[in-house]
């Protein structure tokens, strides 16, 4: 008897609200173009505070975007995934109609790293500058981190598996792998990626204790990985959400397979223990490549985690040359999360993204703002790399010492 | 070759009872941990009971680093991780540590630090621009729930997947959920499982207030958790962890541990109905039961005892009841089902943890573990609610339900013996 064909996980949409565009395609413009929007921070009440640039999202008007009754009930980072999720359906063509039907077989899964941090700030001064009478019903729901799935899922009536990483920068590709998964288990539709809103006062009160933090102002060189300048990364917000979908069940419905979630590994190697994430990035490679049959040659572009902490630089680029041996030198590297700094989970999301865009494309985008190279890397820096690419790799690793990879193949794979 | 995953060794913090046996007894006795807050003043609250754990972290064995470096839900999981992998009896330093992986589930993670400083930088709710210099060391690590799972990776010394689930109040089913998809799809061979919160703080109680969702029978705290009781009036806050040692079979086999049981079916769904409401109908739950049931290979009829999910609201308790009568048919009235919530509380995202642990003593001691307080039918709950006492009973597939903030539905499922009814 032979066995089934294996179900793969498609991506066939994508969404983004992020600093440097609300739409795939000024994001991918601005992305492609190397723009950095890198910038001093201007949301209410951060003035003050010594973190002074991040990737802001600035032009996204959430009443345009959401519903009232969901608008009133839930935080920024929310309104970020429902509008990223909203988009990444459309553009998979996928209506009500197509769910409706058979609400178990479509699911949500999100990765988060802080939740709602705007909203529980407002509510935890309510309760502690009048009283707990005053605390209001949506508290319950909004601050915690599974506020964007459950949202998402009944505002689209998605039953499927529904699942929340929470998790460092890694787990945005956790999240990917964990939709990708639940597809390949069964599961027709997941919608699945991750948004963060991390820039209110007392988010960023929190965010201070993090040793990588840059520390430098200017917004042009605050963010400068692989480079002699290298001094910590910046924060930012917004994010991504890719409808992932069973290549076949996308290929019946006459949706066109972009590409092909083919192999991912996720290790830890310990918080902030950046030499030792070096041997963890190099396993997670080998474990993404093994699961996704790819040969180290094949790959087209590696997006890397580019922490812009010397000692997590140095460990990248070794693992990159320890699991592509040769090629590791060879390969095209970029990092363009350099222009809109680090929204935690939500950036290997978003450099997933640019990873699909760039194999429809046919150009790797640069890295804004990083010159002189300090590592024996082929970082695409300047303008955006002509190049065919079938195979992209994307890094992470998060604050908490995981590390994650992920292999996505330009359209179908092993379709008949 | 299909892998199977054993439960080679398990841990707890509970209200009531520090560690497995402390614990169990608690349970088979019947006895209830609910009581008035004592960790803070609760005055002005609705709900001023809570299911509290006497801890102590120094004596339960954590160094004086650990207890100022980790906010307590942490301190709870290292303490019920150190317990489980001592039961186990496994070497981790022997293992390969890029096949040992964890995974833990919180709900709500560091709030009561991260409301205990918002209180200092903000001056108790005065400021928006809230004054940075205010913050105590370590803040950055409440600020994010990854924190639990890496630390305890750390402790452990694990290198393969480390993963923090939060879905809400069934972020510890899912996360031994997850953990049972790591080990039999072959990511891992051992994975350190389960979860924790320590929710007892004024920003929680008081959002649970505000959607009256807690028991506001303060003159009778130890009997303020009625699951299925008709006279039930909200769930009792509660905290604590519990963590489970997971291992693919034959690799617990080749070292001679003992095994438990093991884990055989997992699933969940979305209601995509309300964030905090539930349908009468149960219909969602009953998927994730059938499900779990598929993947354990078995019939409903093959399910022994139901650990509820029963955390005494009235549409929940109604929800469940539903549930399980859709998915198990006329079998739901000759099979027990309890909830421990009776006696320790609802401790969030821990509680599905300490629920699946409730069950392989269960499994263990042949035994089902009670509703306490369960005094007066109602007439739209109509199974066999295990009443104030434990029952003996062969036991050999139980079953673990929970439901969650943001729709999530999920089931667990546990054998001691397997063999397929289908």
């Amino acid at each position: 008897m032979s066995e089934p064909p294996k179900r793969r996980a498609a991506v066939t949409g994508i969404g983004v609200v992020a600093p440097n565009g609300t739409s795939t395609e000024s994001f991918w413009k601005s992305t492609e173009e190397g723009l950095s929007v890198l910038d001093r921070i201007t949301r209410e009440g951060c003035g003050h505070l010594p973190l002074k640039v991040a990737g802001e999202v600035r032009s996204f008007d959430p009443s345009a975007a959401v519903e009232e009754r969901y608008l009133v009930q839930t935080d920024r980072y929310t309104h970020f995934a429902m509008a990223a999720a909203d988009a990444a359906l459309e553009d998979a063509r996928l209506g009500r109609a197509d769910t409706e039907g058979a609400p178990f077989s479509a699911g949500v899964v999100t990765a988060a790293g802080s939740g709602g941090g705007e909203f529980g700030q407002g509510e935890l001064q309510k309760l502690w500058s009048k009283g707990s009478r005053y605390v209001g019903p949506w508290q319950s729901i909004a601050w915690f981190y599974a506020a964007s799935t459950g949202q998402i899922s009944i505002r689209r009536g998605f039953k499927g598996p529904c699942s929340v990483v929470a998790a460092d920068e890694a787990g945005g590709l956790d999240a990917l792998a964990h939709a990708a998964r639940a597809v390949e288990r069964g599961t027709d539709v997941i919608v699945a990626g991750a948004t963060e809103a991390p820039l209110a006062p007392y988010s960023m009160v929190c965010q201070l204790g993090y040793r990588e933090l840059s520390p430098v102002d200017d917004p042009a060189r605050a963010y400068r990985p692989f480079t002699e300048g290298a001094c910590g990364f910046v924060p930012a917000e917004g994010g991504a959400m890719l409808t992932v979908e069973e290549a076949g069940a996308a290929r019946e419905r006459g949706v066109p397979v972009r590409a092909t979630l083919a192999g991912h590994a996720a290790t830890f190697t310990g918080a902030s223990r950046w030499e030792l994430s070096r041997e963890g990035l190099a396993e997670a490679i080998r474990g993404a490549l093994a699961e996704a049959g790819c040969a180290p040659e094949e790959v087209d572009v590696v997006f890397a985690d580019a922490l812009g902490v010397p000692e997590a630089d140095r460990a990248e680029a070794l693992a990159i040359a320890d699991a592509l041996g040769g090629h590791g030198r060879r390969v095209p590297v970029t990092a363009p999360k350099t222009g809109t700094g680090r929204a935690y989970c939500a950036a290997p999301v978003l450099d997933a993204v640019a990873a699909v865009l760039a194999m429809e494309h046919g150009l790797i985008p640069p890295t804004p703002n990083v010159f002189d190279i300090c590592h024996d890397l082929d970082l695409v820096t300047g303008c955006a790399r002509a190049a065919q690419v079938g195979t992209a790799l994307v890094l992470s690793r998060g604050l908490m010492g995981s590390n994650s990879a992920l292999v996505l193949r330009h359209g179908a794979v092993g379709a008949p | 070759m299909t892998r199977r995953v054993a439960v080679t060794g398990i841990g707890v913090v509970a209200p009531g009872g520090i560690g497995a046996p402390a614990f169990w007894d608690l349970l088979a006795d019947g006895r209830t941990a609910t009581r008035g807050i004592t960790f803070f003043d609760p005055t002005g609250l609705r709900s001023r009971i809570a299911a509290e754990c006497d801890f102590d972290p120094v004596a339960a064995g954590l160094d004086e680093e650990q207890v100022a470096r980790c906010d307590r839900y942490i301190q709870f999981a290292l303490v019920a991780g150190e317990e489980a992998v001592r039961d186990s009896g496994i070497d981790l330093a022997g293992e390969n540590p890029w096949r040992v992986a964890v995974s833990l589930g919180t709900a709500v993670g560091g709030t009561t630090r991260l409301e205990n400083d918002y209180v200092l930088v903000s001056h108790r709710g005065e400021r928006w621009d809230v004054d940075h210099h205010r913050a105590q060391p370590h803040l950055e690590r409440a600020f994010t729930p990854s924190t639990l799972a890496s630390t305890v990776a750390e402790r452990f010394g694990a290198r393969g997947p480390v993963q923090t689930v939060s879905t809400g109040c069934t972020s510890g089913l899912d996360a031994v959920g997850y953990a049972l998809h790591t080990v039999e799809e072959g990511r891992a061979d051992v994975c350190i499982a389960g979860a924790s919160d320590s929710p007892i703080s004024p920003i929680t109680m008081a959002c649970f207030d505000a959607i009256r969702a807690t028991s506001p029978n303060n003159d009778d705290p130890a009997h303020a958790s009625r699951p299925f009781d008709n006279d039930r009036d909200g769930f009792v806050m509660g905290e604590g962890s519990a963590v489970l040692v997971l291992e693919e079979l034959e690799h617990a086999r080749a070292r001679g541990a003992h095994v438990y049981c093991e884990l055989t079916g997992y699933a969940t769904f979305g209601n995509a109905y309300h964030m905090t409401g539930l349908t009468s109908e149960g219909l969602e739950m009953a998927q994730a039961i059938e499900t779990a049931l598929d993947h354990a290979r078995l019939d409903g009829s093959a399910i022994d005892y139901v650990n509820a999910h029963g955390s005494g609201t009235r549409q929940n308790d109604r929800h469940e009841t539903a549930a399980v009568k859709r998915a198990l048919g006329h079998h739901a009235y000759d099979t027990p089902m309890s909830s421990i919530k009776s006696m320790v509380g609802h401790s969030l995202g821990a509680i599905g943890a300490i629920e699946v642990v409730a069950c392989v003593l269960a499994l263990a001691h042949q035994v089902v573990p009670p509703t306490a307080n369960y005094e007066t039918p109602d007439p739209e709950c109509d199974l066999d609610y295990v009443p104030r006492a434990a029952r003996e009973r062969k036991l050999n597939s139980v079953l673990s339900v929970g439901s969650g903030f943001g729709g999530f539905q999920s089931a667990v499922i546990l054998t001691r013996q397997r063999e397929r009814t289908r």
